[in-house]
């Protein structure tokens, strides 16, 4: 029913926008949309899928505030907040950087930690860059579904300066490792394509086989580029093929059908382009598998075209051709035993955390080389005539984990290394109790032959008030991944070909740095009784009463003897104070009922009731002020 | 503490040579201690180092400061920017096969030997006074009385061998350095050296903001002399004298030989100290100013120090009760209850300065007691301070009820102390309220030695005057 309404829409848009293209001048930049899904089989018997969509939309006031595929929710976003770029991911599972790659484009793009995690840059003032901030994680918590409101709060966003790759003072980084990503995110993700899920390559998210995979990230990235708005939306799937092991360590065959449970039948017809590709990576002799048919695989379609490249091959399919009739059902067949492996980054990052105990602990971050390690030491990236890599390590600690940054240690191959020898550059902005979280900012040069790099910070667990304990306290704080990046090192894919038609194409030629998540951290706190205020309450009082009250006793006891002595002290007037020694004497010397407790006796009563007037007249004027301010209200 | 007493009875010749000699050996003990320092891991017990005076974030602020940034961001630092640049270079030295902290342990040794030679020397003075009033009273006869212990010896080891002490000066914390400060204000005061007595209260209230209302007793010292029994004891003992015969102890206080029945007061002193005490924080001001020139100034200083301090903002377990009042009280009452805990040491001030105006010591060691008990931050340091105050006042206090009681009771909440913290913490078989009890039952038998202090100096002053002479004299 939705497809037959939509297939009464869309002609009408075109022509629509067809119409407006013609009043406004024919040199108008157009919005443009265009999908691609990128088909990747892993050397773990896994497949990658990777749908692209790239939404264009010239500067915003050539249409006024009007679009016809770009989604208005998001050109609002841009408008209101200003936000020159941004880059929200929604990510479940563990890239897994050893098999699936670590320093392709892909991985460097889409391999993003878990939970949710944003970044944005605009274009404010210095001074309203967290106001921005503050404002569009509550519009996009709306927007889709997730608490990224609670990125409002300055515990739990920073302010990289360079240790995140993009140098920029209006940077602001956040992430919510704890956030659980499900459909209803990725329902209004959808809502944001012109065709939702209905028709094109977007019709293959089935929500149980996307969510039973491996690895799950969507990402929203947009970014204001000269010729307007660019959106692009990602959604990187890791999927294992139902296959029945037969014995013959053969990869696993598969088809799109066997993988979503679904066809495509036909393009998107908003979409400018909308192809399928197929990576193959580490074929044997990449210059016989252009054919469709060989001794190694068998693919059910016949591509379109083919790109060779330095270490993989792309099949290209346009699903233009298939309707619903004949649908787009890619199948791969594998016909023998093939190993290959992915191109790994020069290090591999792991964190991990050290000590036992409540009170404190210890962030170990590991990086250890891999097997391109060996290629690196080859390469000629030399610095002075010394193979040098350069790694730079981005990590927000929350305020509750308190890092002594003192402690700082770094070991190269297991030797303990003075910190000015490795580590070239530090930026530290410490956590603040309550009010800001801790970034850490490191960038290190390592030689190329080195084995592994162990960075080690000593933290001490914060104490929290019971309020601020999530509710299920004893389950523990995480701390947000750490990202590694190296500068010095760029993905690309090198196409022999010039090619600059197909938007995700292009996407991976551009050079992108190679960067790497490690692992969330969980670290339990203590927490406090949580059934104890009342009792902690009275039972602290009572002491602190028990204080008060037996000091104040001990200091105002009198024993018998000095309670005479007052009384007899308290008859006296003031004129007599000059013979307070000899009077003192004489009283001591005689019995109590001294002859002149009379008159003294008298003088008392004047003085008792001057004293008592005053009192009287004092709580008059009480009352009346009481009467006064009672009535006024 | 009473083994220490016998022996110091025993000998008097041998006295001056024995002293050195335990002293000594506790600078040695120390030593011995410090070299396995790594070992006993006292610096991270909360018992001995709070944020306030941990030598790690003392050492992070000092970090902080040489990568250019303020030392209090982060609240990891909360102490004294002076501290800081005494103490923070020592923590970055580090000699190959030694513990870490070496030259601070080091500093905090020298630190505690100087409080205890202080100690001493107030010890001597009020030895003296006490012998002087004893003899002007009439209760003892000859000059060379084996009655009166030698006090100042007493506190001095007892100070130099309290295990709270031990523990503050090997477990690196900064405590020493602040006793030091509070210790050379009550020596300044009671040898009459008024800037030095200014400059240890100014220091002292500069490093930890508790000791400023030790400027009561100090005012006290300097203006009514040293500790002394009640007025109106030798008021009566000057007319019972000069009715019978002519005064001959004319060597006695000048103050004391005038019969009137007010104390003169020394306001020129007075004045001099008030003087030097802004003379010393104005210094304060310009050199705290001068090193955090470039980070925030003095403002942050006080928000992170003094602001820190009064707001509780730090919920990690001590020996104290408010960490666990605080993480637990309503959100809605924590500024009514900070109020209130903090109004409560300076309501005790007035009361206990008016009893006890007379001792002005006496009253500067329950100030101190006081404040340890109610310190938002109390750490056993605090304790060593004012045990071994009190240890200055053996003579007065012979016959304090519940000593035993309360020994007891200190080994005890100091023995159970660790064992609940590595319940709670470490071994998580225990909850919070384990430590939390152990801090209140530290926190009762605190209260119990204050008040039977001041009852027992109450009692002592009661005791004086039945068993002058000259007052049976005149009863009769």
């Amino acid at each position: 029913m939705a497809r037959t309404v939509l297939t009464w829409w869309i002609p009408l848009l075109i022509l629509q926008s067809f119409l407006l293209a013609i009043a406004f001048g024919s040199n108008e930049v157009e919005e443009e949309f265009s999908e691609s899904l990128l088909l990747k089989p892993l050397p773990d018997r896994k497949v990658l899928a990777h749908f692209h969509f790239e939404n264009r939309a010239p500067p915003s006031n050539s249409h006024g505030r009007h679009h016809h595929l770009f989604p208005k929710a998001i050109s609002q976003l841009v408008q209101k907040f200003r936000v020159k770029e941004m880059e929200l991911s929604f990510t479940q599972g563990r890239w897994n950087h050893e098999h699936w790659g670590g320093s392709d484009t892909l991985s460097s793009m889409n391999a993003k930690p878990v939970g949710v995690e944003l970044w944005a840059v605009f274009d404010v003032p210095r001074s309203e860059v967290d106001t921005s901030w503050k404002n569009l994680t509550h519009a996009l918590s709306g927007l889709f579904c997730a608490s990224i409101n609670f990125l409002e709060s300055s515990t739990s966003y920073a302010a990289p300066t360079w240790g995140f790759g993009r140098s920029s003072d209006k940077l602001r980084y956040g992430s919510l490792p704890r956030e659980a990503v499900c459909t209803e995110n990725l329902t209004p993700w959808l809502k944001l394509l012109p065709c939702r899920d209905k028709d094109g390559i977007s019709a293959l998210m089935n929500r149980p086989s996307v969510y039973r995979g491996f690895y799950h990230s969507q990402r929203l990235h947009l970014s204001m580029i000269d010729s307007g708005m660019l959106l692009e939306q990602s959604l990187t799937v890791v999927l294992q093929p139902d296959t029945v092991y037969d014995g013959k360590d053969l990869q696993p065959s598969w088809s799109l059908s066997s993988l979503f449970g679904r066809k495509v039948v036909g393009k998107c017809v908003l979409a400018k382009s909308s192809n399928v590709y197929l990576q193959m990576e580490g074929l044997a002799h990449p210059e016989a598998h252009t054919l469709l048919k060989n001794e190694e695989f068998e693919l059910s379609i016949k591509p379109d075209r083919t790109l060779r490249e330095t270490s993989s091959v792309l099949f290209i399919f346009d699903i233009d051709k298939s309707s619903d009739s004949e649908p787009f059902d890619l199948s791969l067949t594998w016909k023998l035993p093939s190993k290959w492996s992915c191109q790994q980054a020069p290090l591999h990052a792991s964190r991990f955390l050290m000590g036992s105990g409540n009170e404190r602990g210890a962030i170990a971050i590991l990086l250890k080389a891999t097997e391109s390690q060996d290629k690196l030491s080859g390469k000629d990236i030399t610095n002075g005539g010394r193979c040098r890599i350069k790694a730079n390590v981005f990590q927000i600690f929350p305020w509750y984990v308190k890092v002594y940054y003192h402690t700082l240690q770094i070991f190269v191959d297991q030797q303990q290394n003075t910190s000015s020898e490795v580590l070239k550059k530090i930026n530290v902005s410490p956590s603040a109790d309550k009010m800001s979280s801790g970034m850490m900012e490191m960038m290190l040069e390592l030689p190329c032959e080195v084995k592994s790099v162990a960075i080690s910070i000593e933290y001490d667990k914060g104490f929290l008030h019971i309020d601020e304990y999530p509710p299920d306290a004893n389950q523990g704080f995480d701390i947000p991944s750490a990202l590694i990046s190296f500068p010095d090192h760029h993905a690309s894919l090198d196409f022999k070909e010039e090619l600059s038609t197909l938007p995700l194409l292009s996407k991976f030629k551009d050079k992108s740095l190679v960067r790497s998540y490690t692992e969330v951290l969980l670290v339990p706190l203590t927490t406090p009784d949580f059934s104890m205020p009342y009792n902690v309450i009275t039972i602290t009082c009572t002491v602190f009463a028990l204080y008060f009250g037996s000091l104040l006793n001990a200091l105002r006891r009198r024993i018998g003897e000095e309670e005479r002595f007052l009384k007899s002290k308290g008859k006296k007037t003031g004129g007599l104070k000059q013979l307070l020694s000899r009077f003192t004497a004489k009283i001591r010397g005689r019995p109590v009922e001294s002859p002149s407790s009379e008159p003294t006796a008298a003088a008392q009563s004047s003085v008792l009731s001057s004293k008592l007037l005053f009192k009287i007249i004092l709580v008059a004027g009480v009352a009346a002020a009481w009467q006064y301010f009672s009535t006024d209200k | 503490m009473t083994k220490d007493d016998g022996e110091m009875v025993e000998e008097q010749k041998k006295k001056p040579c024995r002293f050195w000699i335990w002293a000594l050996s506790s600078v040695l003990f120390r030593l011995i201690l410090i070299s396995y320092a790594g070992n006993l891991n006292l610096s991270s017990r909360p018992e001995v180092s709070t944020p306030l005076t941990s030598i790690r974030r003392l050492a992070e602020g000092y970090w902080l400061k040489q990568a250019s940034m303020s030392p209090y961001a982060g609240s990891m630092y909360h102490g004294s920017p002076l501290l800081l640049s005494l103490l923070g270079p020592l923590t970055v030295q580090r000699i190959k096969g030694q513990p870490s902290h070496l030259f601070c342990s080091l500093v905090f040794v020298i630190a505690d030997i100087l409080s205890a030679i202080l100690l001493r020397g107030i010890g001597k003075k009020l030895q003296m006074a006490y012998g002087l009033n004893a003899r002007l009273l009439g209760l003892l006869k000859s000059p060379r009385d084996k009655g009166i212990l030698p006090c100042g010896d007493i506190a001095a080891l007892v100070y130099l061998w309290n295990p709270f002490t031990i523990v503050c000066c090997v477990g690196l914390s900064t405590s020493p350095i602040e006793n030091l400060a509070v210790i050379l204000a009550l020596n300044g005061a009671v040898t009459r050296r008024v800037p030095l007595a200014a400059f240890g209260l100014v220091m002292a209230t500069h490093l930890s903001l508790y000791p400023a209302i030790l400027t009561i007793p100090v005012i006290f010292l300097l203006g009514y002399g040293l500790d002394a029994p009640p007025l109106k004891l030798f008021l009566q003992t000057r007319n019972v004298e000069s009715g019978n015969r002519s005064s001959t102890s004319s060597a006695s206080k000048q103050a004391k030989s005038k019969p009137t029945a007010q104390l003169p007061f020394l306001w020129k002193t007075v004045v001099h100290f008030v003087f030097w005490a802004l003379v010393w924080s104005l210094c304060v001001m310009v050199l705290c100013r001068l090193s955090l020139s470039k980070h925030g100034g003095l403002e942050e200083m006080f928000k992170r120090t003094y602001g820190f301090i009064l707001s509780i903002e730090d919920l990690s377990p001590n020996i104290g009760v408010f960490w666990y009042f605080f993480a637990e009280v309503f959100d809605f009452f924590r500024n009514f209850f900070l109020i209130v805990f903090h109004v409560n040491i300076l309501f005790m001030l007035l009361p206990l300065a008016i009893r006890l105006k007379h001792r002005p010591c006496f009253l500067a060691f329950i100030y101190l007691a006081i404040s340890s008990l109610l310190k938002s931050y109390p750490s056993v340091g605090d304790s060593a301070l004012y045990l071994s105050l009190w240890a200055l006042f053996v003579n007065e206090l012979a016959d304090m009820k519940f000593s035993f009681f309360l020994f007891c009771g200190y080994l005890g909440v100091s023995l159970l102390s660790p064992v609940m913290h590595n319940l709670w913490i470490w071994r998580g078989t225990g909850n919070a309220n384990f430590y939390f009890g152990n801090a209140i039952g530290y926190a009762c038998f605190q209260i119990v030695f204050v008040v039977e202090s001041v009852s027992a100096m109450l009692n002592h002053d009661r005791a004086l005057k039945k068993c002058n002479p000259n007052h049976q004299k005149v009863k009769n």
